[in-house]
């Protein structure tokens, strides 16, 4: 019986189903690899949707056993749309997370703070980051907000607060940023798709 | 997109007008590919020949912002065409299904008659405001029709009187276009008006990005409407759109106009909720004379969607007696304008202070980067959540600046990526798919969704302790118990929605949602897709094509909305007993014997037009207060019909009218600069390469991307490079430069671009990427430092498609 992928993914439920993958280390004068290691704990299977355009591809991503890395990365076959595919763009996707096995060097991987005319960046802590961006938001939401107009109509808005992002957040992530953009009150919110 | 891509395949004509999908959309010319297999035409409009226009049957090379020319041009041959042979043309759906037949006011004045000079009637030339009231139609409740198409004040009529200019004479005046080619592309195109013809319509931003963009997409619709192929299996309108959740994100009403799900947003003038939800509502047009007699103005249904939203957001909070806590909500100024540009201009202007910005880079991602940058400076403070160092994270280090003189505070959050955590994304298509997480996201990166619950959990603990603060109400008692552990199931089920009383998940927004405070649904577009505990139809993962014919909807695949249903407007898909158009490719079909529709979900409900009651014969087009196509439009800023105009900066004069841009554009005076043709003689237009994505922040920092295409480059004719002194040669680095600033790049000298014969004079385009700015493993200039920072007259879309600029070798 032909297994499909799809079979395969739902027989190896949480997506465990393992595959081996050889690595060649350096090679012998002929160019075949004299140091070959068999890759044998379990990496994993778990699907995604391309992060790029808006075809809306599958990929599977496969993991270290610790999941810090992505060690494979390939075209969904069982996808109706991509059948297995991928462009230049999809193929690069594991390189989102790691080159060569390290974390992209250029991910960012710590909140960043930089003062009024300092010159560089320095690193900060989530709590001292949230507390900061709370305060200026509440700052300056209260301080600017303007309750009602000059014909005495509630508007309950601020015009001093914009915000942007995100054609590439998830649903779920777009949609708490327009409940959380409106209870504040903001009007100036846009994204991507206006341009 | 109103159809999805797989559906690509279905059509018999492929016209490919403002996008470029082999190298911009690669997985969906799979489906392009197919269809030309079983025998389709690829047509293909584009200022340069690029890998799609190498696959396509037909290619024109038209001028950069002639679209409405161009299509206008078709519309009337096509008009004409009909006229001689009705009998190529479904003349049912062009009666019945769009607005053809109905009478406009008799008050009406089109861009040609006596003293309009290039504008409709109701044009205020000192507020560049139109007062619509001369377009609506004659009878504005039960609109008269005349399906002989024959009066006056017909639409049919009305277009053919107003396309009546376009000939393909002066259609080839104006695009630069051979008559030849022209008439052999309406020709060809015009055959998928046959009632057994499917003809599809892809677009993109090569559409949208011109001053008067939305009127180029109503052309297109106007020529679908025209040729029977809205609604049905391989037709439609479809905008291949830019990244892989701008559907989603505009779904979810990122956008200062929208509530969730397209409900309008409320604004000063709107009295209270009942004004409000009564604008959002509108009122249904019957038209007299049809074969149906039901118009079903779904938006009729909004006060349902707009109570379920607030319930969903103000929860226990929200009662009848508050009016759901509407008054909490932002309400925007009449006639203000928040949009991108406008944001950009309040942030020069000094009006904005504070900016956060989840994932998008706008000091190289909208118009005119240097006014982007320079404002930026005039910010308090600024947040960027990002996988990277964006270009707008670290603007006040820019090159040529001194961060000593810039004073804004910036925090950057370390954002996780797309398989970093858990989540749904919409294609075009409308599919709604889930994705997992597979790895740990990198240190201390963390999902948006986590970090904007932090942000708004501590927000709450402030406007808890200060009871003096503004409005602290709308925060105070917002439905946000997501608690710490917050995650994306949760959030995707309150959008779903609940019946409150059986405490349910909403099965769907037809069975639940009800404008009473017994339901909830934070966005009733996605009311269907977890409609159980346990059962997120957006994970669904069955791969096989269960759709009549095998149309390839594979509507077990994921969730799409609304309802599922994958082609929308598809109650056009059947004449009036439910049987399809085109038996080959039926997209839904009436079971007599059942009495009940096979196929995509059915749009609207209810039976075939010649089975229903008298009185519930429904008209197709449901989101329509008229119930047709409206190839007429009544609500548009800047006219009924689209009308040929030039871009902001043009090289020549409109041949069309005297009024030379659109008069409505939005215009903004925050360091725009407007260049002319005796500085700037070429036309610049930007574009997408296959190896980087948008500013490139994506894909600058992956090595094997630079790889593939390492550097900035811009591309130009061979042509103009043997014409310039010195000439340019392929690899030679050159300057770019537009009124707004300049660019250095390396040049690419190909056969794709070409002069083109405009009126008599020789017109060449200059190709820009725009994917590089100064932060990253790859950098290089922006090529949007280029651009204008004009805006569509309905959208202010940047017109980043169409500027003047001038190149020269360094």
């Amino acid at each position: 019986m032909e297994i499909s992928r799809r079979d395969f993914l739902k027989a190896s439920g949480a997506g465990l189903g393992g595959i081996i993958i050889w690595r060649a280390l350096g090679s012998d004068k002929k160019g075949f690899p004299k140091d070959i290691t068999l890759k044998k704990e379990a990496i994993g299977e778990t699907p995604t949707i391309c992060c790029y355009c808006s075809v809306g591809c599958g990929a599977v991503v496969a993991a270290s056993e610790d999941k810090n890395l992505v060690v494979n990365l390939e075209g969904d076959p069982d996808h109706p749309i991509n059948q297995g595919s991928l462009c230049p763009k999809g193929q690069a996707l594991l390189q989102i997370n790691n080159v060569d096995g390290k974390i992209n060097p250029y991910r960012l991987t710590k909140p960043l703070y930089r003062a009024p005319g300092a010159s560089d960046f320095t690193e900060i802590s989530w709590d001292d980051a949230i507390e900061r961006i709370a305060a200026r938001v509440k700052e300056t939401r209260d301080r600017t907000f303007i309750k009602t107009d000059s014909n005495g109509k509630t508007v309950n808005r601020t015009e001093a607060i914009g915000s942007f992002g995100g054609g590439e957040l998830d649903n779920e992530e777009c949609y708490i940023l327009s409940k959380m953009d409106r209870a504040l009150g903001l009007v100036y919110m846009e994204h991507c798709a206006r341009l | 997109m109103t159809n999805h891509y797989i559906d690509f395949r279905n059509a018999d004509y492929i016209l490919i007008i403002g996008c470029n999908p082999a190298e911009n959309h690669p997985i969906s010319f799979k489906w392009i590919t197919e269809a030309v297999a079983r025998g389709a035409k690829i047509i293909n409009v584009d200022p340069r020949f690029t890998k799609t226009s190498s696959k396509a049957h037909v290619y024109a090379r038209i001028r950069s912002g002639t679209d409405i020319a161009f299509i206008g041009g078709m519309i009337y041959w096509v008009i004409q065409d009909m006229e001689a042979h009705p009998e190529n043309y479904n003349m049912d759906y062009v009666k019945n299904y769009t607005n053809a037949a109905l009478i406009v006011n008799s008050g009406i004045k089109l861009p040609n008659d006596i003293g309009q000079n290039g504008v409709f009637s109701g044009f205020n030339p000192t507020t560049n405001k139109y007062d619509k009231a001369t377009w609506q139609y004659g009878n504005t409740t039960t609109p008269e029709t005349d399906t002989t198409l024959q009066n006056p004040y017909c639409v049919f009529q009305l277009m053919k009187k107003h396309y009546s200019r376009y000939t393909t004479d002066k259609v080839s005046q104006i695009t630069g276009c051979p008559k030849d080619q022209i008439e052999a592309i309406y020709k060809e195109f015009a055959k998928s008006g046959a009632k057994d013809k499917a003809g599809t319509l892809l677009y993109a931003m090569g559409a949208t990005q011109h001053t008067y963009g939305s009127q180029n997409i109503r052309a297109y619709s106007i020529l679908q409407s025209l040729l029977g192929n809205m609604g049905i299996a391989g037709g439609g309108i479809n905008a291949l759109r830019g990244t892989s959740n701008v559907q989603g994100s505009t779904d979810q009403a990122l956008l200062w106009q929208y509530l969730p799900g397209y409900l309008p947003v409320p604004v000063d003038t709107d009295a209270d909720l009942n004004a409000f939800m009564t604008r959002a509502k509108g009122a249904p047009a019957t038209p007299k004379g049809l074969a149906w007699d039901k118009s079903i103005n779904w938006k009729g249904n909004y006060d349902k969607y707009i109570v379920s939203l607030l319930k969903a957001w103000y929860g226990e909070n929200a009662t009848k007696d508050n009016s759901f806590c509407f008054d909490y909500l932002p309400k925007a100024k009449t006639g203000a304008n928040y949009s991108h540009i406008a944001l950009m201009d309040a942030i020069g202007r000094g009006t904005i202070e504070g900016l956060w910005i989840w994932g998008q880079n706008p000091a190289a991602g909208g118009p005119n980067s240097n006014g982007a940058r320079t404002a930026l400076a005039n910010l308090k403070w600024m947040v960027s959540a990002d996988l990277w160092i964006n270009e707008t994270a670290e603007f006040w280090r820019r090159p040529g600046v001194n961060p000593a003189d810039i004073q804004t505070e910036v925090i950057v959050l370390p954002a996780a990526g797309s398989y970093e955590k858990e989540g749904s994304i919409s294609n075009s298509g409308r599919w709604v798919q889930w994705r997992y997480k597979a790895v740990n996201s990198p240190g201390e990166a963390m999902p948006d969704l986590e970090a904007m619950n932090l942000v708004m959990e501590k927000l709450r603990e402030l406007y808890e302790a200060d009871t003096s603060a503004p409005n602290r109400e709308a925060i105070t008692k917002l439905a946000w118990d997501y608690g710490e552990e917050i995650t994306s199931d949760n959030v995707a089920k309150e959008m779903n929605g609940y019946d409150l009383t059986a405490k349910k998940l909403a099965a769907s927004f037809i069975a639940t949602l009800k404008n009473d405070g017994t339901t909830s649904s934070g966005n009733w577009l996605h009311c269907g897709q977890y409609p159980e505990e346990g059962k997120n139809l957006a994970k669904r993962r069955d791969p096989v094509d269960v759709s009549l014919n095998k149309i390839g909807l594979y509507s077990n695949w994921s969730w799409s909305w609304p309802v599922n249903r994958r082609i929308i407007y598809n109650r056009a898909a059947v004449d009036f007993d439910g049987k399809p158009w085109d038996s080959n490719r039926p997209l839904v079909q009436w079971d007599a014997a059942n009495k009940k529709w096979l196929g995509d979900v059915i749009d609207g409900g209810g039976d075939p037009i010649n089975i229903a009651a008298v009185g519930d014969k429904r008209g197709p087009i449901i989101m329509n207060n008229d119930g047709v196509a409206n190839m007429w439009g009544r609500a548009l800023a800047d006219g009924p019909l689209p009308e040929a105009y030039e871009p902001w900066e043009s090289p020549i004069t409109n041949l069309m009218s005297g009024q030379q841009i659109d008069p409505c554009s939005y215009i903004s005076t925050y360091m725009n600069e407007r260049g002319t043709v005796d500085k700037y003689p070429y036309v610049g237009t930007t574009y997408r390469c296959t190896d980087h994505w948008q500013t490139g922040i994506m894909t600058r920092n992956l090595p094997w991307l630079n790889e593939l295409s390492p550097n900035m480059y811009v591309e130009i004719g061979e042509d103009l490079a043997n014409s310039l002194v010195p000439r340019i040669e392929k690899g030679d680095k050159v300057k770019v430069s537009s009124a707004r600033g300049s660019i250095e790049a390396i040049a690419v000298v190909t056969k794709r671009f070409q002069g083109i014969q405009v009126n008599g004079t020789t017109i060449h385009h200059v190709g820009v990427l725009w994917h590089w700015g100064y932060s990253g493993l790859s950098k290089g200039d922006s090529g949007n430092i280029l651009t204008p920072n004009v805006g569509d007259a309905n959208t202010t879309i940047p017109e980043s498609k169409t500027f003047l600029c001038n190149i020269s070798k360094v």
